[in-house]
């Protein structure tokens, strides 16, 4: 069952600019944990919410998350010191169904980090699509090419990989390779074409969403997204129902 | 042993401490964290006649030792709370109090009606809401508001109704004794404050809803001042609430003159934080020899 546990933070390092990992152990936390499920994160006693940060991969009780710095919270999350207790309620969310045929993860910015766990649980072969702003902000390129058969790189400016979105190479590789299932997390508007082109070629898709959250545990409701099953509009928990969605069950002409 | 027992409007209570209405569902998700059965008594999200969906997000935004939200209200309707979570919450020896919003006077009624007779014990009439366009606070903003919804949905249950008063007026002790007067067994405060938070980088609200209602730590020490003063106009009891995080608060609370407490924003800090604030009255309890927590109640000794 999820809970509220106390974590030892072993690691920490920063993987670029505003982009830390903090490496933290709790056999308990990590047994449960399954890929596309998050922690919530006590961050410091001077604020009232948690932050929900994603899992990127566990390796034995040990657990890294990786996240960018984006305000106060974390701020004082990156700046935790080796040997720190984290208070942590988790594991939380709904995670990835991974499929037992072949995977391709896109990711983009700082929703790249999850699918690094959902390829380490992967059986078929598992093909990686990184988007990047630009070359600075390129992180955990080395884990994911241990991880997959191949690993493909865009960046919005070109100066690493291809120039251009991610759904450039995804377009190819479903034309050579229609039989894939797609799991996606990233900013709205890359899950948006992501889950577009799925469904225009009839690819299962799974897309990670994010949202700002209160309780994580599904009681206070302030984490919605607009989803439509068979046509009924809905308001469904990211942090229950969520944060993994098939792609065909988000409103998606809404947001 | 410390006795924690509270009688509130007729209503047994086993220890002063209510999880706030919009905090803790309907108790399905905190129940996997512990047994409900030590709760005083569970104010479920708040109830409307038919089913809502609520605002779209963003519906929270952090403030200091705060945080704002608009949910406006997304809840299955009054008929969805009896069918699908009542008889669970019915598992748990605790006191279940229905909080209910209407848009018209008539609607509270028939809302009263319908959760007096399917049987929860206690009903909890929000006319403080401040995420609703129509209904919720435009009520509780005057006596004369306060006053119709009170009788109509007296005159249509046959168990206690508490009036969960807003902070959003001049003066709330006038607004608890319009409810007092119009037959309310017990009166609630304080709901969110009306807030506003404006992101700097893009020059827009941090709420999809522009404006939200400000709960946590920040709005504490003004509900205590408006539990006392309630406290000093009416003889119906008080359930005090607003930034309640620990046992040392809870009791604030009731010297202020809060005969229950109720803690809600802290369970997103923390799941176990009714269960500790309950463990927090005791222990202060048995430091200051008090036996009974119905001891506390109005108890601040004025300067």
């Amino acid at each position: 069952m999820p809970d509220k546990y106390i974590c030892e933070v072993v690691y920490n390092e920063q993987l670029a600019d505003d982009v830390h990992s903090i490496k933290i152990v709790n056999k308990e936390l990590t047994s449960q944990a399954r890929p596309g499920q998050f922690i919530h994160i006590k961050c410091g006693n001077e604020r009232l919410l948690r932050r929900p940060i994603s899992i990127s991969s566990i390796t034995g009780a040990a657990m890294d998350v990786v996240f960018e710095v984006k305000g106060e919270g974390t701020l004082w999350l990156s700046k935790c010191e080796v040997g720190s207790p984290v208070d942590i309620i988790g594991p939380l969310g709904n995670g990835f169904t991974i499929p037992d045929g072949n995977l391709i993860v896109v990711g983009g910015g700082i929703g790249v980090p999850p699918l690094l766990f959902a390829a380490e649980a992967a059986k078929g072969v598992v093909t990686a699509i990184l988007g990047f702003r630009n070359k600075d902000r390129v992180i955990l390129i080395d884990a994911f090419e241990k991880e997959c058969s191949s690993v493909h790189i865009t960046t919005d400016d070109g100066s690493l990989g291809a120039h251009g979105a991610v759904t450039v190479p995804l377009t190819k590789l479903l034309d050579d390779n229609p039989h894939s299932a797609v799991i996606a997390c990233g900013p709205q508007a890359m899950l948006k074409a992501v889950a577009k082109l799925c469904i225009a070629k009839d690819v299962s898709c799974q897309v990670s969403l994010e949202e700002k959250m209160g309780c994580g545990v599904g009681a206070c409701l302030v984490c919605v997204c607009e989803t439509s099953v068979m046509g009924t509009p809905d308001m469904s928990r990211v942090c229950v129902e969520g944060p993994v969605f098939e792609a065909t069950d988000i409103a998606w002409g809404e947001q | 042993m410390v006795n924690l027992n509270i009688d509130f409007a007729g209503v047994k209570f086993k220890n002063p401490i209510i999880t706030a209405s919009g905090t803790f569902g309907f108790g399905r998700e905190y129940s996997a964290y512990y047994d409900l059965s030590q709760l005083g008594g569970i104010c479920v999200k708040g109830l409307t006649l038919n089913p809502r969906l609520g605002n779209k997000p963003p519906r929270i935004a952090e403030t200091a030792m705060g945080m704002l939200n608009s949910v406006g209200l997304q809840n299955p309707g009054v008929k969805g709370f009896i069918r699908d979570e009542l008889s669970f919450l019915r598992q748990y020896k605790t006191v279940v109090i229905a909080n209910i919003s209407g848009n018209t006077v008539d609607e509270y009624a028939q809302m009263a009606q319908m959760l007096s007779d399917a049987g929860v014990d206690m009903l909890e009439v929000n006319v403080s809401c401040p995420n609703v366009k129509a209904g919720g606070m435009q009520f509780g903003t005057s006596q004369e508001g306060v006053a119709s919804v009170t009788q109509a949905v007296k005159a249509s249950s046959n168990i206690p109704v508490m009036v969960k008063l807003s902070p959003n007026v001049t003066d709330i002790a006038q607004m608890a004794k319009a409810a007092e007067e119009s037959g309310a067994d017990a009166v609630s405060l304080i709901n969110t404050l009306l807030a506003m938070r404006i992101d700097t980088a893009t020059r827009r609200p941090m709420l999809y809803n522009n404006v939200g209602g400000l709960s946590g730590p920040a709005i504490f020490p003004v509900a205590v001042r408006m539990v006392w003063q309630v406290a000093q106009v009416v003889k119906i009891p008080i359930l005090g609430m607003g930034g309640v995080m620990t046992g040392d608060h809870a009791v604030e609370m009731m010297l202020a003159g809060a005969s229950l407490v109720g803690v809600g924003t802290a369970c997103f800090d923390n799941p176990y934080a009714p269960i500790d604030v309950i463990k927090g009255i005791e222990e202060y309890m048995v430091k200051n020899e008090v036996h009974a927590a119905s001891e506390l109640i109005g108890k601040v000794i004025l300067n």
